[in-house]
């Protein structure tokens, strides 16, 4: 295995958690409520401290000095490969909670499978990981279906951002090169199964909520070839600012 | 000056140190502690998170190495190890008890009222003020408290 792909691939899935743990800590004090205020920084914390533990694996394997807060603060826009559904703003709570939702069904499932890794450190994170994505599962969709159920103006909302988030879904499955050998390896999730389980989650629970399933139409890809939405690099120059602009300053 | 350190002593540092959350039970408690081992002098303490984002957790690294340089002990390292995970099923029904008394209904599948033991409880909300809390409310008491959930 070449440590480079390796590398490569860890990074993803820490920029991946990374995004969304800053974009879900953008709604503290911001919150409807004081109880949802917290929960949706904890989320933002569980976020925060996957992204550390991926990115400081990352370091071991670059051999380089970079530490994980230089991976972190100090690469651009285009360096960054998250999907492109993390990094999405958070626009109105049931926008927010639809990429939850959306993200908590893929998570929950790519988990499940990165236990079985055989690289002792993947899988430790990934036991780890589990849990915690377990329990925001059960959040983000028992807000799928209160909103779904909720006041009309819930329901157009939460439907809305079904709608508009929809075409960010496909990346989710999409798998390249570098994937692929990283799954023959059974090193790495291979992320085309895992389709046909998301969809009936999915499925399920806006049956349930009483939501209707977007036609799949013309889908957005690219975040894995850093290839982003207009929205990261203004999230990028918020996170960023302090170390850009004192490099190395510590507190 | 090492000469009269054994792993127990280490254990007996490590129980003294109190969780900073929930300062009623100790990091030992709370099976943050995974294993003291004493290798060539050297002592290996294996700590794991309880929550990978707990921001406590750095916290408490720290304590641990205040701790061991104020009651003298100079040959030791604190490793970090993530499997297995970290669950509330290593908590004693002792440790259950201390959160209890607390006013923390401990980690159970029926989350029964710390003040008035009922079995009537609602929950406020699943995300509380620390990681490994939710909030409840007691219907019979009408008490607010905390779950450290099951985890």
């Amino acid at each position: 295995m070449d440590k480079d792909d390796l590398f490569k691939y860890v990074l993803a899935l820490g920029d991946d958690a990374l995004i969304l743990g800053q974009r879900l800590s953008e709604w503290a004090y911001k919150a409807p409520f004081l109880e949802e205020d917290i929960a949706l920084s904890n989320i933002s914390l569980d976020m925060f401290g996957r992204a550390n533990l991926y990115l400081e694996y990352a370091t071991s394997l670059n051999g380089c000095d970079t530490t994980a807060d230089d991976l972190a603060f100090k690469r651009n826009e285009r360096e960054f490969t998250n999907h492109l559904l993390c990094e999405q703003p958070n626009g109105n709570f049931a926008d927010t909670m639809v990429r939850q939702f959306f993200l908590d069904v893929f998570n929950k499932l790519f988990l499940e499978k990165l236990i079985e890794s055989n690289n002792s450190q993947l899988s430790a994170i990934a036991q780890k990981s589990i849990k915690e994505t377990t329990y925001h599962f059960r959040h983000s969709s028992k807000w799928i279906i209160r909103l779904g159920f909720g006041t009309p103006e819930s329901h157009t909302k939460v439907q809305s951002a079904i709608n508009n988030l929809w075409l960010f879904t496909e990346e989710l499955f999409e798998m390249n090169k570098n994937d692929i050998q990283i799954a023959d390896q059974n090193i790495g999730v291979d992320c085309r199964e895992l389709k046909p389980a998301w969809n009936n989650t999915v499925n399920n629970i806006l049956a349930e909520a009483t939501l209707n399933r977007p036609e799949d139409g013309h889908m957005i890809t690219g975040g894995r070839q850093g290839i982003h939405t207009e929205h990261l690099g203004h999230m990028l120059s918020d996170m960023q600012y302090l170390q850009r602009a004192y490099p190395d300053a510590k507190w | 000056m090492v000469k009269d350190i054994s792993t127990d002593t280490i254990w007996g540092i490590l129980k003294m140190i109190p969780d900073p959350e929930i300062p009623a039970v100790s990091i030992v408690d709370l099976g943050i502690i995974r294993d003291v081992q004493c290798d060539d002098d050297m002592f290996n303490i294996t700590i794991t998170p309880t929550y990978i984002g707990c921001p406590a957790m750095s916290f408490i690294k720290e304590e641990i190495i205040n701790n061991m340089e104020s009651q003298g002990v100079i040959n030791y390292q604190v490793k970090t190890s993530l499997a297995p995970p970290w669950t509330t099923d290593w908590m004693s029904d002792e440790v259950k008890a201390k959160l209890k008394d607390a006013g923390i209904a401990p980690p159970s599948k029926n989350v029964i009222c710390p003040q008035c033991d009922s079995m009537e409880v609602e929950v406020i909300s699943n995300f509380g003020s620390t990681a490994c809390k939710a909030l409840y409310k007691c219907l019979s008491c009408a008490e607010p408290f905390h779950h450290f959930k099951q985890f």
